[in-house]
Formats: structure tokens, C-alpha cells, sequence
């Protein structure tokens, strides 16, 4: 479809247009700069500054960012792991979201509901996630441990999350069993909104195989939801962080669990060195900027 | 119209696919399932149950206990129980209008309308979504606090109204409603207003269902606990938690706690999906 771009000549509609948006939009606006804007632009100040929350900050200039990647091995270790993390949950829980949403969206409709709501299960309470906790528990309580040492496969507990070997991994596969969430529910809804039409014209022009139907069909249509469900699942994989502290403990054995996001938590909050973490995020926010870009791209790729 | 014309054939199926596929689908969902499972069989669990060795996912003698516990210690409570949970359902109804309201009629403007500054305010809600939440958080309580609204629910529903998860959820599918469709009402001398919400908006229903339902489900699990402190303003999710933060001895309680929080988003979802089913069959109205 291509927009229609009228010019009008008559400033008078222009500033009525004006007043109409902008009245429409004065709540959201308002508050979003107030609540998002506001402290956004306080944490992108701070990180050019050293502050302690008691007494004024003070400018360092770029200093945190240098300190950063030339003396933090930490946060070094941390952006490693949380760019593996990212590289690996990030591409394989879109695809799974898309994938489940497309099979679910061909069943009869109260089969759907229900196997929604399965697939929904761990996003539905808070901190689901603790369930792995009792069964990769490190002791031989755990669910995991007292199987496995049972079968006579272990013959001691495994320590699971607190192995710095593995721990990192069986994050991963959290983060995939966790992934179905707002990016799934608005795959369902996007599935259920692509023009009937539009399957019946593409079957006239000749698509023969359902392969061929998602990519001419159903993806193109699809693009403003995928970009929703992507961006929500980019920052999910880029600032994980609640998972690895609950489940693997803070800090982490070795460190094998530190995320960025944790970093940043660490002397933002419990070290009170606010200028400092406020860089740490600034960095990671830069990292997820870069990916969206990439992936909007690729996205504007679809059915070409 | 294509109101009740079946769907096209379907293509390319094959028997052995499908059954492949069903297996697949079952093993998956009975992983997915399992924190449902767990947080049923342990809310039915008497104490001894608990440190069991080797340890069940299933429960030998199931009680109600843990339920009768938790309606013990919240009736011992200084400040109602009552007055918690009508907190708490109060502002996740309340926070959940708003998300819908506020965020379909930004949606709207920023998908249909022109302005000046259109693309500057796009480009910065879409920038602004990629920070991660937790740099909100301090700066955050700080404004809250200067404007007064700490320890008032006003804390809890201003940062909703701001939230431009809605706004980017409403507007993605909004874009996908034709502009014909809304020259013509507008023509027939409609409002934006009467656009947005009788045109545009029935069209675009799995949407703001969806987006009502995670409205709804972060409303009920927000527990406000840092920025709350008076006693009958606080959050069903703080207490529940306060109850049963009290050692060993409290395991079944918190178990029991858990699911209590569990099934309202549950129910909601049930309602709220086969909502979405519905509107299928009148998605035919486009063009």
C-alpha cells in the first residue's frame, strides 16, 4: 500500500491537526518524559560523572567508560557472558515464539486457548523460574540430583547452577523455557489480524506449499508485530540478569553467571556508585541499539 | 466480506508431519507446564512433605492446611486482609483501563495522524524501550518523591501512563488498518476521537486484548513494595510475601500464597484468549 502524502496548503488545518495529536497524546506524554525520559537523561549525565548519592557528582568525563574496558575484568568477563547469552537465547526464543504461534494459530480454538496457556505457564507467575531451583538443587535433594544418582549416571550431586563450567548454559536453557512471553502473546494476536484475503488471493496466484505461503504471505504482514515481539526479546537476552541471581546466587561462582545487567546492579546499587553504573548501562544500551538496527533491517528484508 | 467463508484448504499436510509434530508440541508443553504443577502439588503439601528425601513431585497426603494457615495468619493481620487484596485488584482494573485507554489513543495518533515532531516521538519511545528498566528505577523514585506522590497510588499509576509497551504494541497493529477506512468516516464528518475508538480500534481487538491481559497481569503482580509504606495502602504481593518470609515453618503457607496469586492471571487469560478466537470470524471487515 502506498501513503497517500497530501501537502496541505492551509496552515490553519496543519495547526489543528497539531493540537488534535498532541492533545490525544498529552497523558502519555507527559509522563513519559517524567517517568522514562527524565530518568533516562539523569543516568546518561551520571555516567559522565563520579557520584556516591551523597554528596554531588562530580565530572570525570570519560573516565568510567576508559576504567571500564581497560581495568574492569569483571565487567569484561560479565559482557562475555552476556553477549553469549544474547547470541545464542536472543535468535532461537524469537524463532520458537514465531514457530509455536504459527503451528498454535492452525488448531481448533479451544484447543488453542488451552495450549496457550500451557506454552504461557512460566511468564503467567512472576518467578516461576524458582521451580528449577528444587530440581537443579546442588545438593542430593534436588529433583535432578536424586534421579540421576538413582539411574547411577551421577555418582555424586552435581552442583548445577553452582558449576561455573555449566551454569552459564543451563541459564540459557531457562531463558528459552521463559521466552514465550509478550513476544508470543503478540505473535497470536498478529496471526489472528493478517487478512483472510490475502490467503485466498496468494492461493489464486499460485502458492503451492505452506513454506511458501509464510514467506509471501504471512511474514510480510507480520512485519510490525515481529518488530514489536523482536525488540522485546532483544532486551530480554541483552539485560538478563533477576535469573542469574536468583538461581545461580550473587555473585556467581567464578563469576561463570555475571551479566552486565548485574554489574550494573552491583555499584549502582549496592556499591552506591551511581556515575559508574549508570556507564555500565549506557555501554549495554549501545550494544542492544546496534542489534535493534540489525534486525529492523532484516526484518525490512522479509518476503523480498 | 469473508465473515463465514472457511478457511483456504489446507496445504501441503502430511499424517506422519502432523503426528511428528503433536509428539514435539506434548513433550514441550509438559515441560512448559511443570511450575503450574509444582505450584499446585505444593500448595496441598503438608510440612513433612517438604524435606522429604529423595524429594516428590507429587504429593502422598494432600491437606488443606497450608490454606486454612494462610487464612489464620492474614485474619490476625492489624489492617484487613480484605483491604490488601481490594488494593491490589482495584489498581490492576484501574492500571489495566489506563494502559488501554492511554495507550490506544497515543497508538492512534502516532499511527494514523500527521503532526509535526511525528517521527521524532517514534523514534524516541522505540530508543527509550531498548534501555533496560532497571536505569529507571533510582531517578525514578527520586522525581516520584519530589512530586509528592510516594506512599500514594498515585506512585504505582504514573509510571503506567508513561509505559510505551502499549503505545508500541497499539501501534504496530493499528498501521495495518487501511486509511480509506478512516478518510471515509472522516468524511462522513467523524472526530478522531469517535475514529480511534468506534473505527479503528474493533479492528484491531487481538490487540488491546492482549495488551489489557498484560496490563492486568503486571498490575496484580506489582507489589510496590519500595515505594508504599503505609499500612492500608500496601500491595496484596508485599504482604503475601511479609507472611510468608517467616522461616522454614512457613514453606506451605508461601506455597499456598503462590497459587492464590497464580489464578487471577490465569482466569484472565482464559477470558481474555478465547476473546481473540472470536474475533476472527469477524476480521472479514478490513477493506
Amino acid at each position: 500500500m502506498f501513503k497517500k502524502k497530501i501537502k496541505d496548503p492551509r496552515p490553519t488545518i496543519r495547526l489543528k491537526d497539531d493540537l488534535v495529536s498532541y492533545g490525544m497524546m498529552s497523558p502519555f506524554l507527559l509522563m513519559y518524559l517524567l517517568m522514562v525520559i527524565a530518568p533516562i537523561a539523569t543516568a546518561i549525565l551520571f555516567s559522565f560523572t563520579s557520584y556516591d548519592m551523597f554528596s554531588p557528582p562530580e565530572f570525570v568525563g570519560l573516565s568510567n567508560f576508559v576504567y571500564l574496558f581497560v581495568s574492569d575484568s569483571v565487567f569484561i568477563k560479565s559482557l562475555a557472558n552476556t553477549l553469549q547469552f544474547a547470541v545464542v537465547t536472543g535468535p532461537l526464543s524469537f524463532i520458537l515464539c514465531f514457530l509455536l504461534a504459527w503451528i498454535i494459530n492452525d488448531l481448533p480454538p479451544k484447543l488453542r486457548a488451552v495450549i496457550t496457556l500451557v506454552f504461557y505457564a512460566p511468564s503467567i507467575s512472576a518467578n516461576a523460574y524458582v521451580v528449577w531451583q528444587y530440581i537443579f538443587s546442588p545438593d542430593s535433594y534436588g529433583f535432578a540430583n536424586s534421579w540421576l544418582m538413582s539411574l547411577g549416571i551421577l555418582d555424586e550431586p552435581c552442583l548445577w547452577f553452582q558449576d561455573p563450567t555449566i551454569s552459564l548454559f543451563l541459564l540459557m536453557a531457562v531463558q528459552l523455557w521463559l521466552s514465550l512471553g509478550v513476544g508470543f502473546l503478540s505473535f497470536i494476536a498478529g496471526l489472528q489480524n493478517v487478512d483472510r484475503q490475502l490467503y485466498e488471493a496468494a492461493a489464486i496466484d499460485g502458492i503451492h506449499n505452506r513454506w511458501e505461503e509464510l514467506w509471501y504471505v504471512t511474514l510480510p504482514s507480520m512485519k510490525p508485530m515481529l518488530i514489536f515481539g523482536g525488540l522485546n526479546q532483544i532486551v530480554t537476552a541483552f539485560t538478563v540478569g533477576d535469573i542469574s541471581m536468583t538461581l545461580c546466587g550473587f555473585p556467581s561462582v567464578q563469576y561463570a553467571a555475571h551479566t552486565v545487567s548485574l554489574h550494573a546492579y552491583d555499584y549502582g546499587i549496592l556499591r552506591y556508585e551511581i556515575g559508574y553504573s549508570a556507564a555500565i548501562s549506557l555501554v549495554l544500551f549501545i550494544i542492544v541499539l546496534f542489534t535493534y538496527k540489525l534486525f529492523a533491517f532484516a526484518v525490512s528484508r522479509i518476503g523480498r | 466480506m469473508s465473515m463465514s467463508r472457511p478457511k483456504t484448504k489446507r496445504l501441503n499436510r502430511s499424517l506422519g508431519g502432523d503426528l511428528l509434530l503433536t509428539f514435539v508440541l506434548s513433550l514441550m508443553a509438559i515441560v512448559m507446564v511443570l511450575p503450574f504443577v509444582y505450584a499446585v502439588v505444593n500448595a496441598f503439601k503438608p510440612l513433612e512433605e517438604f524435606y522429604l528425601f529423595p524429594p516428590k513431585f507429587y504429593v502422598i497426603n494432600p491437606t488443606p492446611e497450608n490454606f486454612l494457615d494462610l487464612l489464620t495468619l492474614t485474619n490476625n493481620l492489624w489492617v484487613p486482609f480484605t483491604r490488601y487484596l481490594f488494593n491490589s485488584l482495584y489498581l490492576a482494573t484501574l492500571t489495566t483501563v489506563i494502559s488501554v485507554v492511554v495507550g490506544s489513543t497515543t497508538a492512534y495518533v502516532l499511527a494514523k495522524k500527521n503532526f509535526h515532531g511525528k517521527n521524532f516521538w517514534m523514534s524516541m519511545i522505540t530508543t527509550s524501550m531498548l534501555f533496560t528498566s532497571s536505569i529507571l528505577g533510582i531517578p525514578q523514585y527520586v522525581i516520584l518523591s519530589k512530586l509528592g506522590w510516594v506512599d500514594t497510588h498515585w506512585a504505582i499509576i504514573a509510571p503506567v501512563v508513561g509505559s510505551t509497551m502499549g503505545v508500541f504494541l497499539m501501534k504496530q497493529f493499528m498501521e495495518g488498518v487501511p486509511d480509506a477506512i478512516i478518510e471515509s468516516a472522516r468524511i462522513d464528518g467523524a472526530g478522531d476521537l469517535r475514529i480511534c475508538w468506534t473505527i479503528v480500534m474493533p479492528m484491531v481487538k487481538p490487540a488491546w486484548i492482549t495488551l489489557g491481559f498484560l496490563a492486568f497481569q503486571s498490575g496484580w503482580a506489582n507489589s510496590g513494595s519500595n515505594l508504599i509504606y503505609t499500612e492500608n495502602l500496601k500491595l496484596l504481593p508485599t504482604i503475601l510475601a511479609q507472611i510468608s518470609a517467616s522461616g522454614m515453618a512457613r514453606a506451605g503457607v508461601g506455597a499456598a500464597a503462590t497459587l492464590l496469586m497464580m489464578l487471577p492471571p490465569i482466569v484472565t487469560f482464559v477470558a481474555t484468549q478465547s476473546r481473540i478466537i472470536e474475533t476472527m470470524a469477524s476480521s472479514g471487515i478490513k477493506d
